[in-house]
Formats: structure tokens, C-alpha cells, sequence
């Protein structure tokens, strides 16, 4: 019906109609599915959560005389990095910490300070520390430097998740009769909480369930920047069971997602702390549906009572992979603050920000209108539902267990 | 009847002395300890609900203060930082107090600094570590 062409040539003529995945579902009740489909070009959608599979890695430039950090060790802000590339490459996870941190040797730890907090004060435009020490060859003669680095300085600062933008999440409780401390937060005992992370109806590959419009290549906000996806996130798992809107119901799908981290924004990417778990990184994440057909924005319009999701007990199940949902919830029945669990009613809480996640629907929106962002064509197709992708354990050698 | 949330610095030289025993018994106040803890310093600190008839409540903080004890009210201990504040939610059923609402129309976390009972069970799970302690 609409090509992403012809989609680009309205953003660039400022003809293009974008709505959020909120309005959409508004919109076609509307004017009904059809209408809607013709004079809707592109739907947003946006999160903003913690997720730990994210990182950044850094040319540095080389220092005079030359010190080869691959095969050595190199902290920013006290925090180690990757060292094993090249001489002045060098990668950092948004969940590495301190070698003196106390970790959970004073339970539960409060894991104040990590890679996601120096990439946030990177963004801030904060010089970094950085100190590193090689074992030193004839071309790569420096064994120890210390020094500063600066965001602006660096050659190259990329932005690279291998796992975002989980397609729906569990929601965590704790069946146990004691506090146990997840990177889901902190659960109270006897099912005294449960706590969930989606945007649930703003998520993107809840809007598009089967990965028909997003997929390798595709321009999306990344970080308060322009981003790519680079790839299917790992344990991307897209054969789950799923509900008659295509929806799964269990966490499937996922994105790996890169961009320039120069362009990026501090209020888009934030250090975070999960108390007697570790330390992660808030991302946020955009992307742009264009609607080809009924069918896209069919899916796009789901609504928070339309996607469903299953309650897991951690303090057992999930740390023993023991399967079982102790019920099943829509992001409605979550959204009003309480659930019901084995006749219990338990409060909600979301570790996904709503209002931050609508922000940046709109911000896309508004880049979008502008004429700001144009579409990107998928280059490649990311592993869909039929395709017989799934995520395995680990296979563990019986004869070392 | 006057109901307030205080919080008391005992110094050093009063910790031993049973200074909210005399507030029931002297002053007919009822109260309800909502944290407490001393120092390194050995100074004492307690949240305290203090509930009575205005008359006694009055007299009950004069002779809190003539022991030297300092009085702050409540709602200055927890704070929160506008700007690290990320609206996600997650302290919310943390709340005993239900201090921490989220507003169903701009899915906003709200901050009602005045239920808060400061057991600061907010600053230790905050992710972004935005609510913050002033005493």
C-alpha cells in the first residue's frame, strides 16, 4: 500500500502524518482501521529502562610514545574496560565496577559507581580518568599511562547494545519470607510487591510483533541520538507462545542497537544502581513504524489491555530456572498499581519509565515532522517467528559438574 | 489534638536518659517511633509521630528543648532530585507510607513529602539514586 520511499518523500515535502503508538490506537477508533492505514504514514514508539547488555567502545588515540593496551589492563573512573583489540581500542560494559567495590560483601550491596555512570558523565561532557598499564613491546614501548579523556577528544565513541528492547518482560515477585534484592529491584517478602519493565503499549516490538518493518538497518532514536539496529539483540527467542494478536506472551524478541555516542544525550543514557544486584545503564530507545499496510498499524495500535505478561517468583523459579507463571496480567491491570496473585492483591511498580518512554514517541515525532529523520529500509530481516530461532541454555559438561 | 511527625537530635550527653518516657508520663503525649538509631558520633536520632491535646504537645517540645534536645520537622529529612528523577516507578509498592504515588494521567512519579515517614527504604532501591537525605 506505502512504500518506505514514498513514506521519506512526504517527510521531506512536510506532508508526513506521525502519531505515537498511544494516539494510534485513538485514531483508528476513530476513523476505523482503513481510513487510519491511508492517512497514517508512521507510528513512534519509545522506552526507557535499564538495560544491562549495553556498552561503548572508544578509540582513544595514541599516546607519544606509543603503549599498546591490548593483552593489558585500562579503568575509566576506576572502572575496568575490554583491553583484548588493538592497541587503543577499547570496549566498556554499562555493568563493569570498580575492582574495589565491595560488591555484596556488605549485603546488599549498593553498587553506587559503574560503566553506565562514566558513560553518562562522558555524555555530561566530563573529563574521565583514565589509567592503564601494558606489558610493553618495541613497537608499543609505554607500560603505564595516566592521564584524562574527554568525550570531544576521542576518535570514535559508539554506542553498542547486544541486547535492548526486550519484546515484553516478566514481572518479578517473591514468593519467599524473605527480601531478596533482583535486577527486577527489590521484591518484599510474601508477595508484598511486583515489579514489572515495559513500556507495554509504547514498546516497539510489541508494535510490531513480527518483526515486519523493523530489522537490520533500521534508523531509530538512540540515546537521545540517531541510532541504527545493528543486529537481533542475543537470546533474541521469537518462537514463544503468543496470543492471537501475534503478542507474545512471555519475553521473546530483542534488537542490538548502535550509534554514535557523540551525538548522544546525558538525560538518554543514566547510571543506575540496583541495590544487591549491580550497576546498569538506563537507555532510551525509539523507533519509527511506517505504515505499509492495514496490517502494520492493526498491530501498532495494541492497546496496554491487548498485551499480557507472566508473574515469575524469583526468590525460587527464576534463580533455578524452574518454568511456571504464577499468573498472567496485562500492562492495564499493572498500570493501575495493583494485581491480583494467588488471591493476594500485590502493588505494582515499573522499572521502565512510561512518561520518559511517551517523551520520546513524541521527540521522534516532532524530529520526524520536522523533516529531522527520515526512514531507513531494513537491509536484512531479523530471525521472525517462524523461522525456528530460539534461545538455549547452557550445556553444561557433565563430567566437570 | 495536635499530630505531627518530628525528627529529635539527642547530643552525646542525654542518650541514656529516658526522655520519650517522660513525654508520656509528664505530658500525656502518645507517640510512635518511626526510626531510630545512634550515631558513630553517639548522637541519637529519632523519627517520632507525636500525638496529643495542643496544650501538652506545646509543653511536651518545650521540655524537649529545654533538655537540649534539637527538633526538625519531618518533612526536610527525604528529598527528592528533580533532575536524576526518572519517573520509572520502582519505589512506589516500596512505600510504606504511600508517599510515592504514580498520577494515572501523566505517569509521573509524585512526591507527597508530607505522608513521608523518612524510613528511607526509597533512597537505598532507587535506581537513579534521586531520593536523597537531608538532615
Amino acid at each position: 500500500m506505502k512504500t518506505i520511499k514514498e513514506i521519506n518523500e512526504k517527510i521531506k515535502k512536510g506532508e508526513v502524518v506521525v502519531v505515537t503508538a498511544e494516539e494510534v490506537s485513538e485514531l483508528i477508533e476513530k476513523k476505523g482501521l482503513k481510513r487510519a492505514a491511508q492517512e497514517v504514514d508512521v507510528v513512534t514508539t519509545g522506552t526507557f529502562g535499564p538495560m544491562c547488555s549495553s556498552g561503548a567502545y572508544f578509540n582513544i588515540g595514541h599516546s607519544k610514545p606509543r603503549i599498546k593496551l591490548g593483552g593489558g589492563v585500562c579503568k575509566l573512573n576506576d572502572v575496568p574496560a575490554y583491553t583484548g583489540l588493538a592497541a587503543v581500542d577499547i570496549f566498556l560494559g554499562a555493568t563493569a565496577i570498580p575492582d574495589d567495590d565491595p560488591r555484596n560483601k556488605v549485603y546488599p550491596g549498593e553498587f553506587k559507581y559503574g560503566g553506565g555512570h562514566v558513560i553518562h558523565e562522558l555524555l555530561e561532557g566530563k573529563n574521565v580518568s583514565l589509567e592503564a598499564t601494558a606489558y610493553g613491546t618495541d613497537c608499543y614501548p609505554l607500560k603505564k599511562i595516566e592521564t584524562t579523556i574527554n568525550l570531544k577528544d576521542l576518535n570514535e565513541a559508539v554506542l553498542f547494545n547486544i541486547r535492548n528492547c526486550y519484546q515484553n518482560y516478566n514481572v518479578a515477585v517473591n514468593l519467599s519470607d524473605k527480601m531478596i534484592y533482583t535486577y527486577m529491584g527489590a521484591l518484599k517478602p510474601n508477595l508484598g510487591n511486583a515489579n514489572y519493565c515495559s513500556a507495554g503499549q509504547l514498546s516497539q516490538l510489541l508494535k510490531d510483533p513480527y518483526y515486519k518493518t523493523i530489522g537490520v538497518g533500521t534508523k531509530i532514536f538512540l540515546g537521545g541520538g540517531v541510532g541504527f539496529v545493528a543486529w537481533h539483540g542475543t537470546q533474541h527467542n521469537p518462537g514463544v507462545p503468543r496470543l492471537e494478536n501475534g503478542i507474545p506472551k512471555v519475553p521473546a524478541g530483542t534488537l542490538a542497537v548502535i550509534g554514535d555516542l557523540k551525538q548522544m544525550k546525558p538525560e538518554w543514557l543514566v547510571g543506575t544502581s540496583m541495590i544487591g544486584y549491580g550497576v546498569t545503564m538506563i537507555v532510551g530507545i525509539g523507533v519509527p513504524i511506517p505504515v505499509l499496510n492495514e496490517d502494520v498499524i492493526k498491530h501498532a495500535a495494541a492497546r496496554d489491555e491487548e498485551i499480557f505478561t507472566q508473574v515469575i517468583d524469583y526468590s525460587n523459579n527464576y534463580p533455578n530456572c524452574v518454568a511456571g507463571s504464577l499468573a498472567q496480567v496485562s500492562y492495564a491491570q499493572l498500570k493501575t498499581g495493583k494485581i491480583v496473585v494467588q488471591n493476594k492483591e500485590i502493588p505494582t511498580g515499573n522499572l521502565s519509565s512510561y512518561s520518559k518512554a511517551r517523551e520520546i514517541a513524541e521527540t521522534l515525532k516532532s524530529w520526524i515532522k520536522k523533516g529531522d529523520f527520515t526512514l531507513s529500509e531494513p537491509v536484512a530481516n531479523i530471525p521472525g517467528a517462524e523461522s525456528g530461532y530460539a534461545v538455549k541454555p547452557l550445556k553444561q559438561n557433565p563430567s566437570l559438574s | 489534638m495536635t499530630s505531627k511527625r518530628i525528627v529529635l537530635h539527642f547530643p552525646h550527653r542525654l542518650v541514656d536518659q529516658p526522655i520519650v518516657y517522660n513525654l508520656v508520663k509528664e505530658f500525656d503525649l502518645k507517640f510512635n517511633i518511626l526510626k531510630a538509631f545512634v550515631t558513630p558520633q553517639e548522637e541519637g536520632l529519632m523519627v517520632l509521630e507525636l500525638t496529643g491535646k495542643k496544650e501538652n504537645f506545646d509543653k511536651g517540645i518545650e521540655y524537649l528543648n529545654s533538655c537540649g534536645v534539637k527538633i526538625q520537622p519531618l518533612s526536610q529529612d527525604v528529598i527528592r532530585n528533580e533532575v536524576k528523577c526518572m519517573h520509572c516507578g520502582v519505589c512506589v509498592p516500596i512505600c510504606p507510607a504511600n508517599a510515592l504515588t504514580v498520577d494515572q494521567e501523566s505517569r509521573k512519579v509524585i512526591f507527597h513529602d508530607k505522608k513521608c515517614i523518612a524510613c528511607e527504604l526509597c533512597v537505598r532501591i532507587c535506581p537513579t539514586r534521586a531520593m536523597e537525605v537531608r538532615f
